[in-house]
Order: C-alpha cells, then structure tokens, then sequence
C-alpha cells in the first residue's frame, strides 16, 4: 500500500475514533454542562435529608438549575448542613425562597426543589436559605397510618 | 510376610503418583513464575524504545492500519448486534415493569462500562492479537529477528515497539467507536422496532449517564486492556518456540491468556473505580 493511502486510511480511522468520543461525551452522556459554568453557594438546613446524596440537582419549577455540593452535618444544632451551587444565571431568586426535597416518581431519586419567595432582594453567594421542608420519611407515613388505624379501632 | 509383599506394590505406586502430582504443580508453578518474569523483563526491554518511535511514525502508522483500521469491521459489526440484542432483551424485562423509557439508560451504561471495553478487548485480542503472535512468532522461526540484530537493527525497537504501542493507542478508540454503535443499535431496535419514544430514550440516556464516571472509566479500562492484550501479544510471539507447532501454541496462548486477563482485570478494574 503506498504512503499516501496508508496516511489516509489512518488518518480516517482515527478520525472516526475521535468522532467516537464526541459522541460519548456529547449525545450520550451530558458533559456536565451546568458544572462547567460559573455557579454561587446557597446553604440550606434540613432535619431530614433522607436517601439526598450529593451531586442530586437542585430544580426551580421542575428545571435543573444547579446541584448538590456537600451534605454534612451542623455541629451547632444537629441538622443536616446541605451545600448547593446554583448556575450563575440564575442568580435572582427571591431571598426568602424556601426548600424542599422532594422523589422524582414513586421510586426515583432525590432532589432539592425550591420555590421562590416575594422579597426583593436576592440570594447571593454564601448565603443561607432559611424555609426549609424535610423529606417525606415513608416509614414515618406508614407508622402515622398504622397508628391511627389502631387508635380508631 | 506374604501379606506385606502383596500390599506393597500398590501403596508404592499411590506414593508415586501423589508425588508426581505434587511435582507437576510445582513445575508449572516455577514455569509461570519464570515466564511472567521473562515477559516483566522484555516490557522493561521495549519501554525506552518507545520514544523513538516518535522519529519514524511510519512505522507506527503501519502498525495502527493493521491493528486499528483491519479490526474496524468486526468491531462496527459486534458492537450494533450486541447494542440491538441488548434493546431487545431489555425491553422484554422492563415493558413489565412499565418502565421501557429507561431502555437507553440500559443499553448505554452497559455499554460504555462494561462491554464496549470487554468485548471489543476479547475481539481485539482474537482479531489483532492473534495476528501479532503468528508474525512475530514466524519472523523469529524464519531468522528474521536474528537477521535484524546481525545488521544492528533492535528487533524490539523496530518490530515490537511499533505494535505494542499501535494496540495501547488503537484499543481506546475501537472501544469508543463499539459503544457508540452499540448505542446506535440500540436505539435503531428500541426506537426503531419496538416503538418507545425517540426524545425519551435519548434525554433520559443524557441524564443517567455520566461523563466523568461511565464514559470517562471506561476509557481507562479499554485503555488498560489495549496495553495488556498488546503485551501478551508481542511477548507470547517473541517467546514462542521456534517451530511451526510452536508459533500455534504461541497464538493459542496469546487468545487464551488475554481473554482471561482482560475478564479478570475487568473485575479489578470495576470494584476499583465504582466503590
């Protein structure tokens, strides 16, 4: 095979390779688009987090706006210690926005969902969102069941 | 008296063969030993001349359209079957579950974690592999090697480094090219055959699959299976014994040794990166 085609064919095959791996990065996996961008922390406490993992998104009306950073727990007062980063543009929630975790479906996975409130003045980096919702505990809604079927027999 | 010289002869030959039992394990214990040893050795022989090769890619070039380019078909092929086989069994498990919209989840995670880099590695290592041990297994029955050396040409410069280095280099890429037409061949039987819905399959593909975690460990199993494969490759045709039967024992070897390797690594690899 002479020179120049052995080139091509490599030169080809390669190529395709390379197509390969965009294609993974890009149209099979996302590549962690929301993450590339610049973001700002938002901190929430909860009493419950139940089965929230980090990286979980946080949604604002259902749309993915930023993720979970860290989950730990507040020295202080025992409470889960959640840390978000939310995009950069989206970066007029109302200050007094409350948050909730919520199951995508009956079995999916947790995410943090926020609802804004009516203040003027906006979240900004570091700060803390005070309104905060548990997770619905399932057990706790099947014991609250089981005790009132009891109670009322 | 006579009872003794009855019952000796058997107790003897239960002795011997125990013992020889025992002795073939040890013999091939010590051969296995000696043999990775011998092939530890040759790797460290090979490594420096790797960056000379770098001065004559033509070389290289020649040994990533053999390696590379040759094992494109059969990978394009394996990777769309197994890609619709997988649509389709899937379906029949999670239609009962009303859960048919997670199919690309399914096809695509399986893919890029686990069989695009084991299968396209077992393919390479019987498509490329094999190929690579006879060649070199033959140069070495016909002389050639010595030939080379006798002329101050390095054999493992000029011979064994260019294809090692060709199936570290080709091995990521074919892996890539399996999954995403495995993908492709899910979506043409899911999509296509059985009707679940276009954006769903993608969108919820998108969402469940993640770059730096799927995609990304599985470049570096497919990367690590290239580079052992190549190795087993090379070394199993620059050891082989220098007869025709050697060179099928020797090729044998290299499809066996590294199809083991690759599903014992596979496993290592796995509980390693997703803990």
């Amino acid at each position: 095979m002479g020179n120049r085609n052995l080139e091509l064919t490599v030169g080809c095959f390669v190529l395709i390779g390379f197509v390969a791996f965009l294609l993974l990065s890009l149209k099979v996996s996302t590549l962690d688009n929301l993450q590339s961008g610049d973001n700002y922390l938002v901190t929430v406490s909860f009493n419950n987090i139940g089965g929230l993992k980090a990286k979980a998104p946080v949604k604002l009306s259902g749309v993915s706006i930023g993720w979970v950073e860290s989950i730990d727990i507040d020295r202080m007062d025992y409470q889960a210690h959640v840390t978000m980063k939310i995009s950069n543009r989206y970066d007029n929630l109302p200050s007094d926005s409350s948050a909730r975790i919520y199951t995508s479906g009956l079995l999916g996975e947790q995410y943090v969902g926020l609802s804004p409130g009516g203040e003027e003045a906006f979240l900004g980096d570091g700060d803390k969102i005070l309104i905060s919702d548990d997770a619905l505990a399932l057990e706790d809604v099947i014991g609250q069941l089981l005790y009132q079927k009891a109670a009322g027999d | 008296m006579a009872r003794s010289t009855k019952r000796a002869p058997p107790w003897g030959a239960v002795r011997e063969a125990v013992l020889d039992g025992l002795r073939g394990t040890g013999r091939g214990t010590l051969e296995g030993v000696t043999t990775l040893g011998r092939a530890i050795l040759f790797l460290l022989l090979v490594l420096p001349q790797l960056p000379g090769l770098l001065r004559r890619p033509r070389l290289l070039l020649e040994q990533i359209y053999r390696v590379g380019f040759l094992s494109l078909l059969i990978i394009v092929v394996s990777g769309f079957f197994i890609g619709m086989v997988l649509a389709l069994q899937g379906y029949n498990t999670l239609v009962n579950f009303g859960a048919e919209e997670s199919l690309g989840v399914l096809v695509a995670l399986s893919l890029t974690r686990e069989l695009g880099p084991v299968v396209t590695a077992l393919l390479f290592a019987g498509r490329a592999g094999s190929a690579l041990t006879a060649e070199i297994g033959l140069m070495k029955t016909t002389e050639q090697l010595a030939a080379m050396e006798m002329m101050a040409v390095d054999p493992l410069q000029r011979v064994i480094g260019p294809r090692l280095l060709a199936g570290l280099f080709c091995m990521p890429l074919l892996a890539a090219i399996f999954s995403v037409v495995g993908v492709y061949g899910g979506y043409f039987v899911g999509v296509g055959l059985l009707g679940v819905d276009t954006n769903v399959f993608w969108s919820q593909m998108q969402a469940a699959v993640n770059f730096s975690e799927d995609v990304w460990s599985g470049i570096i199993k497919s990367i690590v299976f290239g580079f052992v494969v190549s190795w087993i490759a090379v070394f199993q045709g620059y050891d082989s014994a220098p007869t025709s039967a050697g060179i099928g024992a020797a090729t044998t070897r290299t499809v066996v040794i590294s199809s083991l390797a690759v599903l014992g690594l596979d496993y290592v690899l796995t509980a390693l990166m997703f803990n």
